[in-house]
């Protein structure tokens, strides 16, 4: 690896993103060290999707960079982009299979495109991967036949395919019942533990956040608001208000209470005018 | 000197709608120029793979499956040619020259333009809806994500699919007009039309009648799929914008289907082919 440790795999700097007038992404800082597991939470429209889309290299920011594996993205041409993509996986909200493929040739898709394997190997190496996921017994079954959790487990199986040194997953529990939203977690802890898998997660499922996440940043409204171990943001979370906006924000987040600055903020001005107006037509 | 708000208005209604087509003729344009460039790849270097499953996959799906409605409007367009030329042909004494008619308008234009037709809204939509799809349910950037190239892995077969099933079509339409033809004149038409159709057939019908048609067949087909592709891959919002982008490649195919005829016409008038 040419990595040296201690260097972050994953290193964000000054990202600004505007679609239009709209400014998503204003002045993000973000550095994910090799084997840790990042979760970045924030709520709805916060930003954290178009985050991920730069990590990963989908789509350009229009002030700073992102550097992975010590590699500007912006500077990539076209092909060393693409041999940067066969280095990361990518867990997908809805898993993004293919739907005119089996779970089986799914997982074997990047090994047929992307290596010169046998047939046999590739064989093998899929049942080893659904395996890990446990869904061996679903290899030879179309995505349309299968739970919305099994296909992002078997997503999951397909973006380990290659062995690869990122994992992000985007939103890995969303729409899955507490069962099967923990067994994802387990999954991606082992894959980050056994395997020294560095994980970026983007997640509003405070549950799954914590049991998953080494550090965690939290989003709002395109800023990064902070960034820190888990502990920290434990902390935050049990400890009383402190009246300081940004930490209470947070920590309303954490809680899920229904009551607090984030709450506040959407009371908006002129709710008697708007009242007055609407029953003077 | 400044304009009136009229004129602008006048200026915009014109420019937008021409901004937009050039817009739309430069993004097919680059697609059909990313996905010969892959097809040459694929064919004279090792560079890019071509999967011959999906092709041959697509080749079912695009030109087998609708083998059966080709042939049906075809032959009814034989059927009709024959009707509607007999009458005035015979005001001058040339029903016997039917055949001739029938020929150069079948083989040089209603062969492929047809075949074109029928296939824009049998494949081309159905391609649309298909990879319009696959981008609503995030398959595209999981493909890109994933280092596949979209236009090698999904329009490059789907192109060379349909091309290649569109002048294969278009010569069993030749036949399906000719015979249409054929059989109208033997039921319907006098000894003296049928008696000589195929040998007035054969003479009046050189090599450049079914070349020039099989290559507007060709030319049909690569616009039908890339439309049928580049809208499909440019669905934005849901279910949606899949139906829309169905539609607008069939309304889209028949328009380009149109302008392609008319310029290839004039190509073969001034070669004379």
């Amino acid at each position: 690896m040419s990595d040296s440790a201690g260097q972050p795999v994953i290193r964000v700097v000054d990202l600004v993103k505007r679609f239009g007038n709209l400014t998503v992404l204003d002045g993000v800082n973000l550095q994910i060290a090799p084997g840790e597991t990042m979760v970045i939470m924030g709520g709805s429209g916060c930003g954290k999707s178009t985050l991920l889309r730069h990590l990963v290299g989908s789509i350009q920011p229009n002030e700073g960079y992102v550097d992975l594996f010590g590699q500007t993205i912006a500077d990539l041409s076209d092909a060393e982009l693409d041999e940067t993509r066969k280095r990361f996986g990518i867990l997908f909200q809805s898993g993004a299979l293919f739907n005119s493929m089996t779970v089986a040739e799914n997982v074997a898709l990047p090994l047929r495109e992307h290596t010169d394997l046998d047939d046999e190997t590739i064989r093998v190496i899929v049942t080893i991967k659904l395996e890990l996921v446990g869904l061996r017994e679903a290899a030879d079954r179309m995505p349309s036949q299968i739970s919305g959790g099994m296909k992002k487990r078997a997503g999951l199986a397909r973006a380990t395919a290659l062995d690869p040194e990122i994992l992000f997953y985007d939103e890995p529990s969303a729409g899955l019942d507490p069962v099967t939203s923990a067994e994802i977690d387990q999954l991606m802890i082992d894959l980050s533990k056994k395997l020294g898998v560095t994980s970026v997660v983007v997640t509003h499922e405070m549950d799954s956040a914590f049991r998953i996440a080494d550090r965690m940043a939290m989003l709002d409204k395109g800023r990064m608001l902070k960034v820190g171990p888990r502990t920290e943001f434990e902390a935050m979370r049990d400890g009383p208000p402190t009246g300081d906006d940004t930490n209470d924000l947070i920590r309303q987040f954490l809680r899920g209470d229904p009551d607090g600055p984030i709450s506040h903020r959407r009371r908006s001005e002129g709710y008697e005018e708007d009242i007055l107006e609407a029953a003077g037509q | 000197m400044p304009l009136s708000a009229e004129q602008r208005g006048l200026i915009e209604s014109f420019g937008a709608p021409l901004i937009k087509s050039l817009r739309y003729a430069g993004g097919l344009s680059i697609l059909i120029g990313q996905t010969l460039t892959v097809t040459f790849h694929g064919l004279f270097t090792s560079k890019a793979r071509i999967s011959k499953d999906a092709l041959a996959a697509q080749m079912v799906r695009v030109g087998v499956k609708s083998l059966g409605i080709v042939c049906l409007v075809q032959g009814f367009i034989g059927i009709v040619l024959a009707l509607q030329l007999a009458p005035p042909l015979a005001t001058f004494g040339q029903e016997a020259t039917i055949a001739n008619v029938i020929g150069i308008a079948g083989f040089r234009m209603l062969s492929p333009i047809f075949t074109a037709i029928i296939l824009s809204g049998f494949a081309g939509a159905s391609i649309a809806a298909e990879l319009g799809t696959m981008v609503v349910a995030e398959e595209i950037e999981a493909m890109r994500a994933m280092a596949l190239n979209p236009i090698r892995f999904l329009v490059v077969p789907r192109v060379v699919a349909t091309t290649v099933m569109t002048v294969l079509l278009s010569v069993i339409a030749d036949i399906m007009i000719a015979l249409g033809g054929f059989l109208t004149s033997r039921l319907l038409l006098g000894t003296h039309v049928w008696y000589n159709y195929w040998s007035n057939m054969r003479k009046q019908l050189d090599n450049s009648d079914f070349a020039t048609g099989l290559i507007q067949a060709a030319v049909f087909g690569l616009l039908i799929s890339a439309i049928a592709c580049y809208e499909g891959l440019k669905v934005r919002g849901g279910a949606e914008g899949v139906g829309r982008a169905t539609t607008m490649t069939v309304v889209y195919s028949i328009v380009a289907i149109v302008i392609a005829a008319c310029v290839c016409t004039m190509v073969f008038y001034v070669y004379e082919l």
